[in-house]
């Protein structure tokens, strides 16, 4: 197979100012420090003391470094790591928004990338009128536009919204429209970002579904999730970064097992996050407790476990609500429990600025016995970005079962006891069936 | 599928692209978009959108009528005074709207910097677009003051695409200029209107740069602008004027000048616009 994208010696340098947060700095500041910097040189020169210069503020961070890569024609590749990891900057290299530091990297074919939905959406503008400039901001002509007018509409399902203002569409219909768009432009490479968690299940499988055709047709995709299952799914291979490095790369099963079984071995029953003050709201804590409230990693299926969280709010956000999932060490989702599935709940958008401490209780004879991994988001449909805060796997348990009869001996996700209740059969027949 | 060889790439670090004025080709409908979007939402959010691209020029070039022609009583050349300002209200709002405007592009397209791919020159030149579009627009206006006044223009009016082609330059290397360090540095937004108001008094707008006692004009030509205005008077008003063709000519040097290192600026930096913004 033909070569589609080669990364040779890729590495992206950003330099942290530790003053200010921004990274733009203003005239005054370079002004000011320049003749800081004068003066202190100045003071060196006559004292003959070597003094700090102002670039010891800085301080340099690789978000990639010396990647290597190479994707054929065809192939479906997740990128897979923990926030931070660097798959963004590859994305953005990639995408050509940012310029690698250092490195080389060829792509034979027009790639499209689909990095955040609906770039350059214009809320006061129709429907009909963003998908042109959509799609003129994504590189495509005019004509190119036209002529897949009637085949990115009938895609999104929104007919009837053509000549309605996108700021009256809902957050669904917002996507599908952008979603939509992007995959209908002409191109042999298509990078998606996690974008897709956003609609509801019908339009992501609508929109695994593009993604695969796309890749049936011998187009490339590169495609970043946190969501493991839609990864296996769509991709044939997987690359996994961590601090800018590729850790793994090969066959999608292999490299997710091990991504995420690496969680587990980190893990304990208790993890604290640094603070990221550019977060909304955040994990501070989670810890798992027994019964006694004590942290525990090993659980025995006749006991509840708690879920402690400790969540930090700077900022109140609409919307914003929590997610639990408890998965086994391959991946698959045992048990999913969101923060406003309970109608009535106090929910997470109200509370007050500050820390806040929530406990899940998974009730006892619930999981069977095993390993699981949780997983943890906040998220909110209504904000700006959908994920508020993603640290992933953030800990992980074991059960065992002491109670039933074959106990750890045997299959099954759930250690309900079931009732096996012995009935007449001549009487059950006559009652009821 | 068979590449499009077309759009293949290579990036290699510290090499400037090689296919950038290939892509700007390219994307030389987004241009258009760009510049389409911001005047649909503009007459779209406000009710007197069209309105306000009549009143702005009509009510300065009115005040600037009354302090320089009544109260001032500068002498206007023969032409009628409100004439006079507004030949060169013209050019100067095209210049102050079109340097804001691109000063402020790319601060206010952000999002599409950090997430999409496309020549980064493409914002501030839309920008200057949609303040040409608002110059043309108060270009009718000047024409219903000739009608009004029965001032009627000569050949010369026929070279007037060229001074508004000279205007174009003017503008588009100012703005890349300030468009490009107002990325860098943020204070340069409180120096777009400084420049902006500054620049209205400093340039012969309320007033013929005939005014200007003649040892002066060269410097006073060091101002790209009075160039630009004075073309547009000369081009508008006929016979009566006369350019100062030395310091036209200096005009003409220091726009080229300034479009030129506005694009080398532009480009050195646009690589690190998605990094900084």
């Amino acid at each position: 197979m033909p070569t589609a994208i080669t990364v040779e010696n890729l590495s992206k340098k950003y330099i942290i100012g530790h003053k200010g947060r921004e990274s733009y700095s203003t005239f005054r500041d370079v002004i000011a420090s320049g003749a800081k910097s004068l003066g202190k040189n100045a003071l060196a020169f006559v004292t003959g003391r070597k003094i700090h210069s102002y670039r010891s503020y800085k301080e340099v961070f690789w978000a990639l470094k010396d990647v290597e890569l190479d994707i054929q024609r065809g192939d479906r590749i997740g990128l897979i790591g923990r926030n931070g990891a660097g798959k963004s900057t590859l994305l953005k290299i990639l995408s050509r928004i940012t310029e690698p530091t250092a490195g080389k990297i060829s792509t034979s074919g027009r790639v499209a990338s689909l990095l955040e939905v609906g770039t350059g959406f214009h809320p006061e503008l129709t429907g009909r009128e963003n998908i042109f400039l959509n799609g003129a901001i994504l590189g495509m002509s005019r004509a190119e536009i036209k002529s897949k007018f009637d085949e990115i509409v009938d895609f999104a399902g929104i007919e009837k919204f053509l000549d309605t203002p996108v700021k009256r569409y809902s957050s669904g219909m917002y996507i599908r429209l952008a979603f939509s768009v992007a995959a209908h432009l002409e191109s042999e490479i298509l990078i998606v970002d996690e974008v897709l968690a956003v609609g509801d299940s019908a339009f992501q499988k609508k929109c695994l579904g593009k993604m695969e055709e796309v890749g049936n047709q011998g187009r490339t995709v590169i495609f970043v999730s946190h969501n493991m299952g839609m990864i296996s799914r769509l991709c044939s291979s997987c690359i996994w970064l961590d601090q800018g490095r590729i850790k793994e790369i090969g066959e999608t099963e292999k490299v997710v097992n091990s991504y995420l079984l690496d969680g587990t071995a980190q893990l304990s029953g208790e993890k604290v996050f640094p603070d990221d003050v550019k977060k909304p709201a955040q994990l501070k804590r989670i810890r798992l407790l027994n019964q006694d409230n004590e942290v525990a990693l090993k659980f025995n299926c006749d006991q509840a476990i708690k879920v402690q969280l400790d969540l930090r709010y700077r900022k109140r956000l609409p919307g914003l609500y929590g997610y639990i999932g408890i998965s086994r060490p391959d991946g698959t989702m045992v048990l999913v429990s969101d923060s406003n599935d309970v109608v009535g709940g106090k929910s997470l958008d109200n509370l007050p600025d500050g820390d806040a401490t929530i406990i899940v209780t998974i009730p006892p004879r619930s999981l069977g016995h095993g390993d699981y991994l949780v997983h943890f988001a906040l998220a909110s449909e209504l904000a700006d970005t959908f994920h508020v805060d993603v640290p992933g796997v953030v800990c992980g348990f074991s059960l065992d079962d002491f109670t039933s009869k074959r106990g750890n001996s045997r299959d099954g996700y759930f250690s309900m006891l079931l009732p096996w209740q012995i009935h007449d059969a001549k009487e059950w027949t006559d009652t009821g069936l | 599928m068979e590449p499009n060889n077309t759009y293949s790439f290579v990036i290699e670090a510290g090499k400037s692209e090689r296919h950038y004025w290939r892509d700007l080709w390219r994307y030389r409908e987004l241009f258009y978009f760009l510049a389409w979007r911001d005047i649909l939402v503009r007459y779209k959010q406000t009710v007197i959108g069209f309105l306000w691209a009549i009143l702005r020029p009509l009510l300065t070039m009115l005040v600037l009528v009354i302090v320089f022609g009544k109260l001032a009583k500068l002498p206007s050349d023969g032409v009628p005074y409100p004439i006079l300002v507004f030949a060169a209200l013209l050019p100067w709002q095209f210049f102050a709207n079109a340097f804001s405007e691109a000063g402020n592009s790319l601060i206010g397209n952000s999002n599409m910097l950090s997430k999409v791919y496309f020549p980064r020159l493409v914002i501030p030149t839309s920008a200057v677009i949609v303040s040409f579009v608002d110059f043309l627009i108060s270009g009718l206006i000047l024409v219903g003051l000739m009608v009004w006044y029965g001032f009627f223009p000569d050949w010369r009016i026929l070279t007037l695409p060229l001074f508004v082609l000279f205007a174009f330059t003017a503008a588009m290397g100012a703005g890349l200029w300030i468009a490009a360090l107002n990325v860098k540095y943020r204070d340069f937004r409180f120096i777009i209107p400084f420049v902006v108001q500054f620049g209205l008094y400093v340039s012969p707008v309320g007033f013929s740069s005939a005014i200007v006692p003649e040892q002066w004009r060269l410097w006073y030509s060091l101002n790209p602008m009075v160039g630009v205005i004075d073309g547009f008077r000369w081009a508008i008003l006929g016979g009566n004027t006369q350019l100062y063709w030395p310091g036209f000519y200096l005009s003409i040097v220091l726009v080229l000048a300034l479009l030129a290192s506005g694009i080398v600026y532009f480009r050195k930096t646009e690589k690190t616009f998605a990094d900084v913004i």
